[in-house]
């Protein structure tokens, strides 16, 4: 069987969940290496031999160009067929960097993937069809969109390798400072519920009720293109084709009118919720249930009942 | 601790001030209606736009010769169309602009890096590249870092602030979860623009009628001597994504229709 690569991504100290799945999807196409940058290897053993890794290569080092080097030269030393990874800001960029160094076939933001044939499904056109990619070469880097698999258990023993080689500079790149966006909410390309503010939301101060439904959900909470112009939420928040895409198990929008290109970055959503007042928004005609209400009252309700359900 | 400035010197003298390339994508318009025609192929009689991030590279590139002097030249590898797109470039303050000619709307991106790199080594070496994100047609998020590597250059994406200090770049890149990170970069560099780098303008009437002016080259991919390319990605099928159908619909109070809804997602869907 073949070496599939993982490449692990740590949220601090730990890994983050949505890993798991990108290692299921190793896991169907041979036997995974998880690829981790991190000093301390032991502390994350456990949980990647629950799900699978039958390897372990760790790394150290904090410039993208040079972990890419170091990605590269994993991929070299252990001949892995394929190196998958979760499509964040921080994957998509490694795995490209890394893909360049080896002139190799790359698909970002994959939303199914067949190792056997080297065949992944994405989506084109903002979501509108999806397409099935053929990729050929040696080693097929591929970024999934966070939670599109679901993750199984696979315990497996695993070996720890840290491993070093010789990366030169950092090619005229350097990374002066990550300025942290200070929200402290969850990724919301990485959250498994997302509730979403549209136009009537009104002020920036009338979101802390999505916040306040978001932490008993739990999930992030999200904005309109319209709510973001209108400043009542940062950009960094706005989902659809301008914004983040996201593909949570849950995704209520609250005052949406159901616009193709809000829909471009959320369609892939499990289950869609509507909330909205007029009953022939053209949300309604694409979601799986809807509540034809006032946001402002159906909100709070909604925290109220979930708040007592817990 | 400086940056090490590789000597790539910009070898286009005949321009005072900086000279700026900028990749524009000609795409059909994120409102049109796809309809898949054959197994990978689309009906093509939609209206195309400029690809909305690259929008943001132009309007970057423009301001920053407003500020430096010299000139923007806008490069695009498209279908004969794809002209448009060039000629909106040249509308709000491109100087010249490029198109290699190809008969697909879906080229693997290795080739189109490579044609991008031999029209701009062409042309001469540029000071800064700016790219879009993601085109968002083919989502393909990679030609700008795939003609970075070929051209031996330092790339950031998702940048949504550019400045200059010492010869050297400073961007800014949306790293999710509302975190930025800041990058320096050496030039020359490619910088691939997000929606929050700047606010595009609109062309004015006269400034389109000044485009149709404005030097536009045409070539033919083949002319670029690049030779038999290896396919690395290759689009075989497109699906229309169905739409969901109508929703089932809550009713009663404000109450009753939330308890019914957390009942639904909690038992039927089970994704509570
Ligand atoms: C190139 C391009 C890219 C774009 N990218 C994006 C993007 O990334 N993301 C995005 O979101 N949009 C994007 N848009 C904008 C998009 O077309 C829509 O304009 C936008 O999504 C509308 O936002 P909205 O649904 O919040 O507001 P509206 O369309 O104004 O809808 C508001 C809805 O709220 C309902 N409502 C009013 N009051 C209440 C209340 N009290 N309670 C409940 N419901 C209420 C109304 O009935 C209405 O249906 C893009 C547009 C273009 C052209
Ligand atoms: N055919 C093309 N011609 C010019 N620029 C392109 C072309 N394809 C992609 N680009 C540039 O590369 C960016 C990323 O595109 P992509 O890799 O297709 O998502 C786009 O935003 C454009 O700036």
């Amino acid at each position: 069987m073949s070496n599939i690569g993982v490449l692990i991504e740590m949220d601090g100290q730990e890994i983050k969940a949505s890993n798991y799945g990108v290692l299921t999807a190793a896991c169907s196409g041979g036997n995974a290496v998880a690829l981790v940058f991190t000093e301390n290897g032991e502390a994350i053993k456990n949980d990647l031999e629950r799900f699978g890794a039958g390897k372990i290569v760790t790394m150290s080092a904090t410039n993208p160009v040079q972990k890419a080097k170091l990605m590269a030269a994993v991929v070299k030393e252990f001949n892995l067929r394929a190196l998958l990874g979760l499509s964040s800001a921080r994957g998509r960029d490694l795995l490209a960097r890394c893909a360049c160094i080896l002139d190799a076939p790359l698909a970002l933001d994959a939303i199914q993937i067949d190792l056997a044939d080297g065949m992944v499904v994405k989506s084109h056109f903002s979501g509108k069809t999806t397409a099935i990619i053929q990729l050929s070469g040696d080693t097929l880097h591929v970024g999934l969109r966070p939670n599109v698999i679901e993750a199984v258990e696979k315990p497996v023993s695993a070996e720890l390798i840290p491993f070093t080689a010789e990366t030169g500079d950092s090619d005229g790149l350097k990374i002066l400072e990550v300025k942290k966006g200070g929200t402290g909410t969850i990724d919301l390309t990485e959250a498994e519920i997302i509730i979403t503010g549209g136009r009537p939301m009104d002020s920036a101060e009338n979101f802390k009720i999505l916040h306040a439904c978001a932490k008993v959900l739990p999930g992030a909470v999200g904005a309109s293109r319209a709510a973001v112009d209108a400043g009542f939420a940062p950009h960094s928040m706005q989902v659809g084709q301008t914004g983040k895409t996201v593909s949570p198990k849950l995704y209520i929008g609250c005052g949406l009118s159901g616009s193709v290109q809000h829909f471009a970055g959320m369609k892939t959503s499990r289950v869609i919720v509507g909330i909205n007042t007029d009953k022939d928004a053209p949300i309604f005609g694409k979601c799986d249930y809807g509540i034809v209400g006032d946001l402002f009252e159906v909100v709070p309700a909604l925290t109220e009942v979930l708040n007592k359900n817990r | 601790m400086g940056l090490l400035i590789k000597s790539k010197k910009n070898i286009h003298e005949k321009v005072k001030g900086m000279k700026i390339i900028v990749c524009v994508k000609h795409v059909p318009d994120t409102a049109a209606n796809i309809k898949v025609v054959g197994d990978n192929g689309f009906d093509e009689s939609v209206k195309f736009v400029m690809n909305p991030y690259d929008e943001y590279a132009v309007e970057e590139a423009v301001r920053t010769v407003q500020q430096n002097g010299g000139e923007v030249v806008a490069v695009s590898v498209g279908k004969q169309n794809a002209v448009n797109t060039v000629r909106s470039a040249l509308a709000v303050g491109a100087d010249r602009g490029i198109l290699v000619k190809t008969d697909a709307q879906f080229l693997d991106s290795a080739t189109t890096a490579l044609a991008l790199k031999a029209v701009i080594e062409q042309d001469g070496m540029p000071d800064l590249i700016f790219t879009g994100k993601q085109s968002v047609d083919s989502e393909g998020m990679q030609t700008h870092y795939r003609l970075a590597a070929k051209m031996g250059l330092p790339v950031a994406t998702d940048v949504v602030a550019f400045s200059m200090t010492n010869g050297n770049v400073v961007v800014e890149c949306e790293m999710g979860g509302g975190d930025r990170e800041v990058i320096e970069m050496s030039r020359p560099c490619v910088i691939a623009a997000t929606k929050g780098l700047n606010e595009p303008r609109y062309p004015k009437l006269p400034d389109i009628l000044k485009a149709k002016k404005k030097p536009l080259v045409e070539m033919n991919l083949d002319d670029l001597g690049l030779g038999t390319l290896p396919e690395s990605a290759a689009v075989t099928s497109l699906t229309q994504v169905k739409e969901r159908g109508a929703a089932t619909m809550m009713t009663g109070t404000v109450k009753e229709m939330v308890e019914d809804l957390v009942n639904r997602l909690e038992n039927d869907a089970k994704v509570l």
